[in-house]
């Protein structure tokens, strides 16, 4: 599967071609977005916000599933690029995703889009989209059923180096429903790559996936003691529109087994950061002391996540171009 | 393919820009521009404007550009992966700005630079101060106070190594490209 993720996202040259997954990418092309996010982070102090790099190119949001927040930050990035944007968001059957899905492509290809921002229900939508796009357009996965959701896990990397610097020595907990939850999928895999100390997952047995330990992280079942000495605790949204059948007694009883409180974190690292990727379930995942709180690093991952959003896409769309004009190129 | 040969070392550099400095002072009172700013272009402009900046006494500090973000060949060569932000911490509106390149030869790069400068407001002036004034110039675009012009030939690139000690370097390419907006 990571040789297919590569032959798929990356070109001849190592460079990145589509962002679908984190699986199979590597340390420095991690620390590539990184880096350049950085340059894209300093932009919002600046009178003029946008810089000149995408300018002519259209940039299509493909939404099969509804997400303000995600669909605002991808449309808010290619503009600041100086991209031009279309939002379309489609609901379909999931019968009828394939040949809709492909039809739905060729149409937009036709009004001559570059690059597509893809979210879907079904796990691997924006592989197969990428795999059936013409070559030259590019397509960036804003989160694909349970699988992957690789600009979300990249936006928290950026926000954890941001207050951490080096990813070496840190202990990392994720927190709630991973078993339905792409963030976490793509979380455990870029922490692992970056190369901290240890990954660890928290939460009841049925929210835990069975191939937790496979995935190289650590398994606790009791909060307190999970969240001993990490440096950065990820707390994850309550998937109650994913859950089917009863995993859980009740939203209440969830808060008071997993919520995070101030007491809880007392055994986290003085200086632990909080994350979240929103929308909050305020007492459920969290007590509003501890989101409101001087640890809680939430807002800024929303500010983050644009700079890291211009940094993929731009660098998806250097070689989108550059491919094309090697093609163009006499030999 | 290239072979280099070293043109010029720190030293001889040092008492080129000393005397750029001197002739960009008299530059600057003839025009009547006071209280100017200084903005260097990444990487050797940056380099070069250090140390006008300390000669000339300038009282903002030192503004830094990278014009990744605005260059004209991105779409043929890629981004440069090491981007560093660009840092103007002082207004630009109504400013008297000297600005500051390593080489000038074609023109793009000091043509993206303006278009990042306007980004932050609009400057009273720009004057353009560069160590190395070449040809192959491809825009309307002339430096105001140059160090030197070396004769060189189109398949022939010049080069600033630094920051300590800065040297300069003549390459020879065996295919022809335009080097500086890569640099």
């Amino acid at each position: 599967m990571a040789n297919q993720n590569q032959d798929l996202q990356l070109d001849d040259q190592g460079r990145l071609r589509h962002f679908l997954t984190i699986d199979g990418l590597g340390r420095d092309l991690l620390t590539e977005i990184l880096d350049t996010a950085e340059s894209f982070a300093s932009l919002p102090g600046r009178p003029v916000k946008k810089v000149p790099l995408l300018r002519g190119k259209i940039i299509t949001n493909l939404f099969f599933e509804n997400s303000t927040r995600t669909r605002t930050t991808f449309e808010l990035a290619a503009k600041l690029l100086s991209a031009d944007v279309i939002n379309f968001n489609v609901s379909v059957s999931a019968t009828s995703k394939g040949e809709t899905l492909l039809d739905t492509l060729r149409n937009l290809e036709a009004m001559h889009t570059d690059m597509f921002v893809v979210r879907h229900a079904q796990s691997g939508a924006a592989h197969f989209i990428a795999g059936q796009a013409a070559p030259g357009v590019s397509v960036v996965n804003a989160g694909d059923g349970q699988h992957a959701h690789p600009t979300q896990a990249m936006l928290d990397m950026f926000t954890i180096r941001k207050h951490k610097g080096d990813f070496t020595p840190l202990r990392v907990a994720i927190v709630g429903d991973v078993l339905h939850s792409r963030v976490a999928r793509s979380q455990i895999l870029a922490l692992n790559t970056l190369g901290v100390t240890e990954v660890r997952v928290i939460g009841p047995r049925t929210l835990l996936p069975g191939e937790a330990r496979a995935m190289g992280v650590h398994v606790y079942h009791n909060l307190e003691d999970g969240v001993r000495d990490v440096d950065v605790v990820i707390m994850l949204r309550l998937q109650n529109e994913r859950m089917k059948g009863a995993l859980l007694p009740s939203q209440h009883e969830y808060f008071q087994l997993y919520g995070l409180t101030d007491e809880r974190l007392e055994n986290a690292r003085p200086d632990a950061i909080v994350m979240h990727p929103g929308p909050i379930n305020r007492g459920v995942e969290m007590d509003s002391a501890v989101a409101d709180g001087p640890r809680s690093v939430i807002l800024q991952q929303v500010s983050y996540g644009i700079a890291i959003r211009m940094a993929v896409m731009s660098m998806a769309m250097q070689v989108r171009t550059a491919a094309a004009s090697k093609e163009e190129a006499p030999a | 393919m290239t072979d280099t040969k070293l043109f010029m070392q720190h030293d001889a550099i040092h008492d080129l820009v000393e005397g750029m400095a001197r002739v960009l002072r008299h530059r600057l009172q003839d025009r009547g521009f006071d209280d100017p700013a200084m903005i260097g272009i990444h990487t050797g402009g940056v380099w070069i404007a250090e140390q006008l900046h300390r000669l000339l006494g300038i009282r903002d500090p030192l503004g830094q550009l990278d014009i990744s973000f605005y260059r004209d060949d991105f779409t043929r060569i890629g981004m440069n992966p090491k981007v560093r932000p660009s840092a103007i911490d002082f207004e630009v509106e109504d400013r008297h700005i000297i600005l500051v390149d390593d080489v000038v030869q074609s023109g793009r790069t000091i043509r993206a630079a303006l278009n990042e400068i306007f980004d932050y407001g609009r400057p009273a002036s720009v004057t353009l101060v560069t160590l190395i004034e070449r040809s192959g110039r491809e825009l309307p675009i002339q430096p105001d106070v140059s160090g030197l012009r070396p004769p060189l030939e189109p398949q022939e690139h010049i080069r600033l190594n630094g920051p300590a000690p800065l040297s300069l370097e003549i390459g020879r390419s065996h295919t022809h490209r335009h080097q500086e907006t890569q640099d």
